[in-house]
């Protein structure tokens, strides 16, 4: 199964995301390199905006993650609630 | 080590780029004149465009207007993409404390049926028409030459699909998905709006990119924001109680009035270039000013009953008063 | 946006009233005059609605994100240029990496802005319109926060005080040059193709996530802000390029052979314009992240697999060329520095022969190559520059006249022998590096043929400064060519070791430390 991964530069915010995304998958492994941060995971990931909300202590629309994102890879599918990325292998 | 450099003052060996000091001299140039002046490639260009191959992939025989120097056309406003973006966040943030407000203190309840009706009739169909504005100002940022001149018609394109997202949202507020829908049907069948479509579709296979930017922005929205925002909304639905709606598109205003600058300059310095780009801007100004306000017309109409012809006369007036200005004689 | 909007319309629906409920079959006149550019080039789509978006960002969103983005990288500039952040480079030798940089890449992001403005227009639908659209606008940015990151290091150090010039004359410049004008000369699916798949997904990632985590490594803050900055646009964009081609491959299944022609073709493109990229990691970075290889290893081997296996449903194959990249990277880096030393007196950067630490470092990272081949040339290199007689290649290297680049590259299968491929076409004998560069000329010769090659040009004299008469006893080729180039011979090129760049980044570090 391919990894679907997730990059975020290093900063207060992402931090928090960097929480939700290991809460709501067990099975992300976590890269640190210089300045950013990568989460990579077998098959697909999934960000769910009430757990960001939680870490955060304040609403969050998942859109915002444009700011902090530096790349990812897999197929994407967006709503309100959650942001998801897959591969179909 | 942790060193602490700001302490040191050391003299840059030069202050900028080289272009830019053949441009300007040699000082410290701005943001704007470093991401604009000179970026296109204009040399040893490779390959013929298959789209295209009678010219160069950037060429400026694709209008037949002539300039002995594109970078000419300066931008009044000197928006690189950081400038434009912050400047259009401030209004984003400030059509959504309209948009609040508007909801927040029931202002569109103020206003009777039959405003309400007008409002949406007339509105909703220009979501169309600036998805065409929208289209054309995308291709003259293709097709144009040199990037003090495409750039910017590159961020109106944008925010052309802003003004159809505010409309948008207009429509969904007012009334609901069914409202959309007929604003579409009007724009397809309703035969007020026929002249206008057949316009816009006849700017789509405009060839000539700057024949182009004269039709659609400096003709087309020339006349048709003054009529639409001033006098429809600001002045006639104002008048009416429909004093929400005119804070709902206060964006559209604010944006004509800023990017009128810019193609004033446009047109007024390819004007003052030569007597023949005079010429032709005053040609296909004259063409497509006679076209547009026919087409405008029964919108007028439609939007401002007996008043129609007085008020699309003013405006066409003001227009010719702005062309003079800028050097055609029309 | 409202609360009474938002509990009627999920994201999806409202972004689908926001864009393509915007547009509208033309009657007026015929839809093919209307978008005249989607026959040519043999694809077919039925069914425009079919189009997924991949991002659904409405214009005030756009605005509002991406003026955030844009506040905090301006003030990370401004407060890096105050601060003189370029003296916390960890190595002077490091700012060579940023001159290769903006020689090629805000060109290369400015013809993609281009590029897809022309898409954004000519799509036949609305959403992907608006998507090709949003990354027009994203291109320009991206060129613009490059320049105007990188505009420092030209105020105090020589090379790129006239890289836009350049970039449309200097040799080695035509490589990345051509790379995009080529793109953009396609047509709007082949562009999309080239730019959007090959090119943004499956190898700017290299680019820009471990050579700018590098750049951040070594003290460089402002780049590493636009770097990161720009991929997280890139981020919208790669999706972008992965949605277009599901897209064309379920539309209609006599789109696959085209769409893997072209997947082939710029997947080789690509990873041949990245030798550069290839080489500023193993050999610019003075503290180094990853080795090429092991970056290529993940973001191509990994990454890009993923994507191909992926693709695999629709009878997407892994290009060919694959087998030969995978020999190649134990070797690229190494054949480009080494060629690139070699050209020293012609490049807009200084070059220098690794310390002994590095060849160690590169030794551990290349164990199968690097001291069986590489390093005996860098000590061979080391022991003429001792001896007054730093090496130099007499010659005008011959190019491929697909990519652009120098005869540098090895066999596949025999790393001592240089590869050198020929085709006739019309009379005419011209070259390649490789059977794949060969095969993209056989199949396009008529656009390859147009190729504006640097050497030939030259030799053609059609590279010699102004005023200079190619006939006079005194008349010196190169010299005349440096002028032409704008290259400040003894300033912009040669050696790093005694270049007035050293000089002065060790005089003002040194009044930074003494100041304190
Ligand atoms: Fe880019
Ligand atoms: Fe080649």
């Amino acid at each position: 199964m391919s990894n679907v991964f997730i990059a975020l530069q290093t900063n207060e915010e992402s931090r928090h995301i960097v929480e939700a995304l290991l809460e709501d998958n067990p099975t992300a492994v976590v890269d640190e390199q210089p300045a950013m941060v990568k989460i990579n995971v077998p098959g697909s990931l999934v960000l769910r905006r009430t757990t960001v909300e939680e870490k955060m202590g304040r609403p969050f629309d998942l859109q915002e993650m444009q700011v902090n994102l530096i790349t990812l890879s897999g197929h994407v599918d967006e709503d309100e609630d959650e942001f998801r990325l897959s591969w179909n292998d | 080590m942790q060193i602490d450099l700001r302490t040191v003052s050391i003299k840059p060996l030069r202050n900028t780029f080289d272009h830019l000091v053949r441009r300007f001299g040699d000082k410290p140039a701005s943001r704007y004149q470093e991401g604009s002046y000179d970026i296109q490639a204009d040399a040893n260009l490779q390959y013929r465009p298959t789209w295209d191959p009678e010219h160069e992939l950037h060429d400026p025989g694709r209008t037949a207007i002539v300039m002995a120097d594109w970078y000419a056309f300066k931008d009044p406003r000197q928006y690189y993409y950081g400038a434009y973006t912050l400047a259009r966040a401030r209004q984003q943030e400030s059509a959504e404390s309209s948009f609040e407000f508007v909801e927040s203190r029931g202002l569109l309840a103020q206003m009777d049926e039959a405003t309400r009706a007008l409002a949406l009739a007339v509105l909703m169909p220009l979501r169309h028409a600036a998805w065409g504005a929208n289209m054309n100002n995308t291709g003259m940022c293709a097709d144009g030459y040199g990037t003090l001149i495409t750039q910017p018609c590159m961020y109106h394109a944008m925010d052309n699909l802003g003004v159809a997202q505010y409309l948008t949202r207009l429509g969904l507020l007012l009334g609901d998905v069914t409202t959309l829908d007929a604003g579409r049907e009007a724009w397809l069948n309703d035969v007020r709006w026929q002249p206008l479509r057949r316009l816009v579709e006849k700017t789509l296979v405009t060839q000539d990119w700057f024949e182009l930017f004269v039709a659609q922005n400096f003709v087309l929205d020339g006349l048709l924001y003054p009529l639409i925002y001033e006098q429809f909304v600001d002045k006639h639905l104002n008048a009416h109680g429909g004093a929400g709606v005119s804070m709902l598109t206060a964006f559209m205003g604010e944006w004509h009035g800023e990017t009128r600058r810019w193609i004033d300059s446009v047109i007024k310095i390819a004007a003052a270039e030569s007597d023949a780009n005079k010429a032709l801007l005053t040609e296909w100004t004259r063409q497509w000013r006679g076209a547009a306000v026919e087409a405008l017309s029964p919108i007028a109409q439609q939007a401002l009953g007996d008043t129609a012809a007085d008020v699309l006369a003013t405006v066409d007036q003001s227009f010719n008063d702005r062309a003079a200005k800028l050097g055609l004689t029309l | 946006m409202d609360m009474q909007v938002k509990k009627k319309l999920g994201l999806k629906e409202k972004y689908a009233l926001m864009t393509r409920n915007l547009g509208w079959e033309p009657s007026y006149e015929k839809r093919e005059d209307v978008y005249p550019l989607l026959d040519y080039e043999g694809i077919k789509i039925h069914d425009w609605d079919k189009w997924e978006d991949p991002f659904r960002l409405t214009m005030d969103s756009y605005w509002k994100y991406q003026a955030e983005k844009e506040r905090k990288l301006y003030a990370i500039i401004d407060a890096f240029n105050q601060n003189n952040g370029h003296l916390n480079v960890t190595d002077a030798r490091y700012i060579n990496a940023m001159k290769i940089f903006l020689s090629a890449v805000p060109s290369l992001e400015y013809n993609a802005h281009r590029g897809f403005a022309r898409l954004g227009r000519h799509m036949g639908g609305v959403g992907p319109q608006v998507a090709c659209q949003m990354q027009a606008i994203d291109e320009i940015r991206h060129c613009q926060t490059q320049i105007h990151s990188i505009s420092n290091y030209n105020r105090f150090y020589n090379g790129i005080h006239d890289w836009k010039y350049m970039n449309d004359r200097l040799w080695y410049l035509s490589v990345p040059k051509s790379f995009f004008e080529d793109a953009c000369s396609c047509g709007p699916f082949e562009f999309i193709i080239a730019i959007g798949f090959s090119f943004e997904y499956v190898l700017t990632n290299l680019v820009f996530v471990p050579f700018v985590s590098g750049a951040a490594y070594n003290g460089d803050m402002g780049t590493m802000t636009f770097g990161f900055s720009a991929q997280s646009d890139e981020a919208r964009h790669m999706t972008l390029g992965l949605e277009v081609i599901k897209f064309m491959l379920e539309q209609d299944p006599a789109n696959l052979p085209i769409v893997q022609k072209w997947i082939d073709k710029w997947t080789w493109r690509g990873v041949r314009l990245l030798t550069i990229v290839a080489m500023m990691m193993d050999y610019m970075l003075p503290k180094r992240v990853m080795s090429w290889k092991e970056a290529w290893e993940i973001y191509f081997e990994q990454n890009g697999m993923s994507l191909f296996k992926d693709l695999a449903r629709y009878g997407i194959k892994v290009p060919d060329c694959v087998e030969q990249i995978k020999k190649e990277k134990d070797h690229l880096s190494h054949q480009a520095w080494t060629t690139f030393y070699a050209a020293a007196p012609m490049t807009n950067f200084h070059t220098w022969i690794p310390s002994d630490d590095e060849l160690d470092w590169l030794s551990s990272k290349y164990p199968d190559t690097f001291d069986k081949y590489y390093r005996p040339r860098f000590e061979f290199f080391r022991e003429q520059a001792e001896k007054g007689e730093r090496f130099v290649n007499p010659n005008l290297p011959q190019l491929c006249q697909v990519c652009q680049i120098p005869m540098l590259f090895t066999e596949p299968d025999d790393p001592t022998q240089i590869a050198y491929r020929q085709v006739e076409h019309a009379g005419e004998k011209y070259h390649f590096c490789s059977d794949h560069c060969q095969h993209i000329f056989e199949h396009e010769p008529e656009k390859y043929v147009e190729a504006w090659l640097p050497v030939h040009q030259i030799l053609q004299g059609n590279c010699f400064a102004k005023g200079d008469d190619p006939t006079a006893p005194d008349f010196n080729p190169i010299a005349s060519v440096m002028k032409w180039w704008h290259l400040e011979n003894g300033k912009d090129n040669g050696d790093f070791a005694g270049s007035e760049d050293e000089k002065n980044f060790a005089q003002w570090r040194g009044m930074a430390t003494s100041n304190t």
